[in-house]
């Protein structure tokens, strides 16, 4: 028997709320939100208020998941990897690096946005870089 | 007042399943269910809670537990409108009843700071309880408005609304599965702002003799709507007609679920 709540940031969009998710015995059950937190304080949007409900859904894919004659099939993450870098190599070969478009999250740290657009332009070479809140 | 009930707790875990209170780590603050051997130190009495969602919940999922909790003047109110609407059983929880300050009072414009404790079974009271708090001043105000007035400071509140369900979320006692608000029928799906003043009405009709005045809802409304202030008014109204004040007794049934047959209705305030 065990209730408690977990302070996490919502996973949603850029501002980045604290959220408390509700867990009885490692089960996630509901949200509330973070009353003593500088940047929610104590409010929630609606996606915030039903970010428990994604987090252990039956749909909620676990594993890559590469299409092979039309069909999907589990993959390892080494697997899944080294077939995005091959076919984006090998785009960028046939097509040139202006072929290939990279989309950045609000959700990833700045660190983590400078590394995407790194990658973009230093490996891949193209100043293709958008975000997602323009999607 | 803090150490009193830590120690309560600690003394009080030996023989209940768990105590709901509020437990703070470098995390933040947020409720938890203490066990005999937690950390009762980390048990903290702010920011607010709608604690008595907690313990309907968890009573519902742990049917023979036992628990206790850590309640204010307003989660005790809540706990009696929520056992009167068989959401809570009142033999399966001890109360820690504890008195607002003053400037807590103030705060939440709050007319009961001290928890009741007369309709539970096992409970104890910590702290000295303080007199009501005067109302809120936006209620008056109100009041001296014009019908027009009144429909244009709804229309310019609620226009705000971002539609995230907060106030009925956060409510200690809103509980049922499935809600109105939710109800392609009243509420029209996608549309923002929400349809006015359904929406609001809706929620405001279904808090009538229920809402015991905790404000937690406006403290969750990202759009800062003051949505107390018609609680407050149709409170008030509930009072002078029928007499009956949600949280204030156990006995005296939820009136929309009795026949008012023989409710004694102010005849000239009904007209
Ligand atoms: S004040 Fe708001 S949150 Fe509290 S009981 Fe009333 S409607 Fe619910
Ligand atoms: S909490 Fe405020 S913004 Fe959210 S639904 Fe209620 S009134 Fe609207």
């Amino acid at each position: 028997m065990d209730y408690s709540n977990t302070q996490t940031i919502c996973p949603f969009c850029g501002c980045g709320c604290a959220l408390n998710l509700e867990v009885v015995d490692g089960e996630i059950v509901g949200v509330l939100p973070a009353n003593d937190h500088p940047v929610g304080r104590g409010s929630l949007c609606i996606k915030g208020w039903n970010a428990h409900s994604f987090v252990q859904h039956e749909d909620r894919l676990k594993t890559p998941l590469i299409r092979e004659d039309g069909d999907l099939r589990e993959a390892s993450w080494e697997e899944a990897l080294e077939l995005v870098a091959d076919k984006l190599g090998s785009i960028k070969s046939e097509h040139g690096p202006d072929a290939v478009g990279v989309l950045a999250s609000a959700k990833c740290t700045n660190e983590e946005n400078y590394l995407l657009q790194k990658f973009s332009r230093a490996v891949i070479g193209t100043n293709n870089v958008d975000h997602c809140a323009r999607l | 007042m803090i150490q009193e009930i830590r120690d309560l707790v600690s003394e009080k875990l030996k023989k209940l399943d768990g105590v709901v209170a509020l437990r703070k780590t470098d995390q933040g603050t947020a409720p938890t269910l203490f066990q005999e051997g937690d950390d009762v130190s980390q048990l903290v009495l702010e920011p607010r809670y709608p604690v008595a969602k907690t313990v309907s919940k968890l009573q519902k999922r742990f049917k023979d537990a036992k628990f206790g909790v850590v309640a204010r003047g307003c989660d005790t109110r809540a706990l009696v409108e929520m056992v009167k609407r068989h959401q809570i059983d009142p033999d399966r929880l001890y109360i820690v009843g504890m008195a607002c300050s003053e400037e807590q009072a103030e705060t939440c414009y709050c007319a009961e700071p001290a928890p009741d404790l007369d309709p539970w079974p096992e409970a104890d009271l910590v702290g000295d309880p303080v007199p009501g708090a005067p109302p809120n001043p936006m209620v008056a105000e109100y009041e001296n408005l014009s019908r027009e007035e009144r429909w244009d400071f709804w229309n310019q509140q609620f226009t705000k609304c971002i539609k995230c369900y907060g106030c009925r979320d956060i409510c200690p006692v809103c509980f049922c599965d499935a809600c109105s608000l939710e109800d392609p029928l009243w509420v029209e799906p996608g549309l923002l702002v929400p349809d006015f003043p359904m929406y609001h009405l809706i929620k405001a009709m279904h808090m009538t003799t229920r809402c015991v005045a905790c404000r937690q809802c406006e403290t969750a409304c990202p759009a800062g709507i003051p949505l107390t202030v018609l609680y407050d008014l149709i409170r008030k109204d509930v009072g002078n007609l029928i007499g009956y004040i949600p949280g204030a007794d156990a006995d005296s049934g939820p009136p929309l679920s009795l026949t008012l047959a023989d409710a004694p209705i102010d005849s000239e305030l009904a007209k």
